[in-house]
């Protein structure tokens, strides 16, 4: 095995993404017959930079919004409100002729390898697709072995061009897609899940693959996952979400060795630690109680019914994200006392 | 001879037939569990760890067939017609499954599906039994069982639904709980509570409880033993410091190894075990790891290693057992 050293984020060059107050709500329709719609806030006012080759992880509960905030980075959905400015440029709202082209440098992979790929297409049909979309100029021997080349990269056997997605294990479908992410050599990669279909020893071989891409190709990815344990040996920045809102904006170290939202240290404290001594003897912070629905969330803190700290003050304001240090973000009244 | 084993397995082996040929899910597994111990039971998906325990629990699909011994106490029950496994399944020996959906009947209140059970096998009238059953709720942490006992599955969210599988299965008090992956599907804050909750129920009832999961954390934190899976036989088993701390076969070290861990920052790539997990269709002569084994010499690949017994209460089935 060789040793190698993270990536590196250009931090000193201008963010490729900046994103400012995103919103996206769904219309829920109301019970009766003439109730009006309710709002379902997905996602609640998001803000957040990306830097070229940086990894940014996101991470929370099961509904509490990083699919959606995923999906509507790159206008697979619509936003309700706010600005995704990609170089430079807003591109909220664009219409087709201008996204077409930067869809190029646009990607993302998802959770259910097997389920994402088109059973009745050929693998290298699946990962020429892009390439057929928008490089049309390329002749048919200049594709097929642009496909080769990449699933040699990805780790499959290039003579397998011809077989069929569900001849393939889930830790191989996750390698098409990322093929397929990857032919036309993007920028950004949403990676929605990308490992946690699979097996505990095709996990580590897919999360090295995505390091190596990434380093290869300057890439930035925003790595979206429930598995905290990953996400701290793969992402630079962290975004902890709760019902659609930002609780904790860190860099990977800080978030990690102090974490500053109850939320955050809950969570931190609630993944099991494969080391029977450490896991049997830590501090636990066990939060009581469920997720509240998304259609009538809490007042003021939207984390105060399960928050072990909360005060009236928590159910009048909703506290804002602020600077506790020049690389951690946190959104809480009491941050300071506990 | 008796022990005091509660289950005792021995040479447990089953397969199902398939259009494609026979699938050797589950090869040659023996062990024993005893009152108040928690066995854990890892290894990759499709590696027969949900088959064992359904061979156990006469549950295999239609063409699923087992052979050898499962004794519950004295009494041998693999292959007893439902009838008789009746009276042990659910009562003296519960599961609970990955998908609380797959064993709670979506059109029946959760009133009626715990208080059949004691009505049947412990006499009860109704009224007793719905007394358990909201008991049973409230120590599981439902909060207004009372009410709540009457409401439908759907009307629980994940972890709420799972807390309802796992007061079900303690109805009885069984002596042997099965959980497959009972915290797989709920979110990490969810799935604390519910191992705090295990946990607990551990002290008070002291029920032998046999934990199958993917998730090396998991069993740290719950389990005494440890059985590791791998391509439907048992390749190592020790108690869980012996097995996290001191690993003899090459697959446990490869996946402790390349698990991340929440508490490191590691910044050298991760370790990975190379290449994918054996088709049991289609199984190498020799050992199941040899493709993916950084020790493999050319024995592996003609001999199959066999579970070896050294230490106190350890095997593993592999030749470098040999060499030590
Ligand atoms: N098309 C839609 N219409 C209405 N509600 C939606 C829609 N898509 C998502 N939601 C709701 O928005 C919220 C956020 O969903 P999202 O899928 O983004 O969560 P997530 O964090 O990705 O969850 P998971 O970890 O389960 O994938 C949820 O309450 C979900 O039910
Ligand atoms: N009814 C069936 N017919 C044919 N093969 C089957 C049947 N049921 C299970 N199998 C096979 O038996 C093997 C063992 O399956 P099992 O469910 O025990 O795996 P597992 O270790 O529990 O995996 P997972 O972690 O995915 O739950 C698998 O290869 C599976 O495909
Ligand atoms: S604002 Fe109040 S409720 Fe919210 S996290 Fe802080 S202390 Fe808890
Ligand atoms: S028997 Fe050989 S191939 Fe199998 S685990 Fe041992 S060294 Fe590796
Ligand atoms: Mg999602
Ligand atoms: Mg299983």
């Amino acid at each position: 095995m060789t040793a190698i050293n993270p990536n590196t984020p250009k931090k000193d060059s201008s963010p490729i993404l900046s994103v400012r107050d995103l919103k996206v709500h769904f219309a829920i329709p109301g019970k009766g017959l003439f109730a009006p719609d309710r709002q379902l806030k997905a996602v609640d006012g998001v803000n957040f930079d990306l830097y070229p080759g940086e990894t940014l992880g996101v991470v929370g509960e099961s509904g509490c919004g990083k699919s959606t905030l995923g999906r509507a980075i790159l206008q697979l959905i619509a936003p309700t409100e706010g600005k995704v400015a990609w170089l430079g440029k807003d591109i909220v709202g664009a219409p087709h002729r201008e996204m077409q082209p930067l869809r190029r440098d646009l990607q993302i992979i998802f959770q259910d390898p097997l389920a994402s790929l088109n059973p009745r297409m050929t693998i290298g049909e699946i990962i020429a697709e892009p390439l057929v979309t928008h490089k049309p100029e390329l002749g048919k021997e200049e594709i097929k072995a642009r496909v080769k080349r990449m699933m040699a990269r990805v780790g499959l056997l290039p003579q397998m061009i011809n077989r069929y997605p569900h001849e393939f294990s889930g830790g191989q479908c996750q390698r098409i897609g990322i093929a397929r992410a990857m032919i036309l050599e993007p920028k950004l990669i949403v990676c929605d899940e990308p490992v946690s279909a699979l097996d505990v020893s095709i996990q580590a071989q897919i999360v090295n693959l995505l390091q190596e891409l990434q380093r290869e190709f300057d890439l930035s990815l925003i790595f979206i996952s429930h598995d905290l344990s990953i996400v701290r040996h793969i992402c630079h920045r962290i975004m902890v979400l709760y019902l659609g809102n930002v609780m904790e904006l860190a860099d990977r170290d800080s978030i990690y060795a102090a974490p500053k939202h109850p939320y955050t240290k809950a969570l931190i404290s609630a993944v099991p630690i494969p080391d029977p001594e450490i896991e049997r003897n830590k501090e636990r912070i066990v939060l009581t109680g469920d997720l509240p629905s998304p259609l009538s969330p809490p007042s003021g803190c939207v984390f105060r019914t399960r928050c072990p700290f909360a005060k009236d003050q928590c159910a009048r304001e909703t506290p804002k994200l602020e600077h506790v240090s020049s690389n951690q973000e946190v959104a809480c009244h009491f941050h300071e006392s506990i | 001879m008796t022990t005091n084993h509660i289950l005792t397995v021995e040479n447990l082996t089953t397969s199902f037939q398939t259009p494609d040929g026979k699938v050797e899910a589950v090869n040659n597994v023996n062990f024993a569990l005893d009152p108040g111990e928690t066995l854990g039971v890892v290894g990759e998906s499709g590696s027969g760890k949900t088959q064992i325990f359904m061979s156990i629990m006469g549950l295999l699909a239609k063409n699923g067939a087992s052979t050898g011994s499962v004794r519950y106490k004295d009494t041998e029950i693999l292959n007893l017609p439902p009838r008789e496994l009746n009276k042990i399944r659910g009562v003296s020996m519960s599961m609970i499954f990955q998908d609380p959906m797959t064993s709670l009947n979506p059109y029946l209140k959760i009133s009626k599906q715990m208080t059949e059970v004691l009505v049947e096998h412990r006499g009860m009238s109704e009224g007793e039994a719905l007394n358990r059953a909201i008991a049973m709720l409230d120590r599981v942490g439902i909060p207004g069982a009372a009410q709540r006992v009457h409401m439908y599955p759907h009307e629980f969210s994940g972890g709420m639904r799972q807390r309802v599988m796992i007061a079900m299965a303690l109805l009885c008090d069984p002596e042997v709980l099965i959980a497959d992956e009972p915290t797989t599907a709920l979110d990490v804050t969810v799935q604390a509570q519910i191992l705090d909750l295990l946990r607990d129920l551990q002290k008070d009832f002291n029920t032998a409880t046999v934990m199958i999961t993917h998730d090396l954390g998991v069993v740290a934190g719950l389990c005494d033993r440890v059985m590791v899976m791998y391509g439907g036989r048992v390749v190592e088993t020790g108690s869980v410091r012996d097995i996290y701390y001191d690993s003899h076969h090459p697959y446990t070290e490869g996946l402790l190894k390349s698990m991340p861990r929440i508490d490191h920052a590691n910044e050298e790539s991760l370790f990975a075990i190379p290449g994918q997990p054996p088709n049991l269709q289609n199984l190498p002569t020799g050992c199941a790891y040899q493709a993916r084994c950084g020790y493999v010499t050319d024995r592996c690949s003609a001999e199959r290693p066999v579970l070896k017994s050294f230490d106190q209460g350890r095997a593993s089935a592999c030749f470098r057992e040999d060499g030590k």
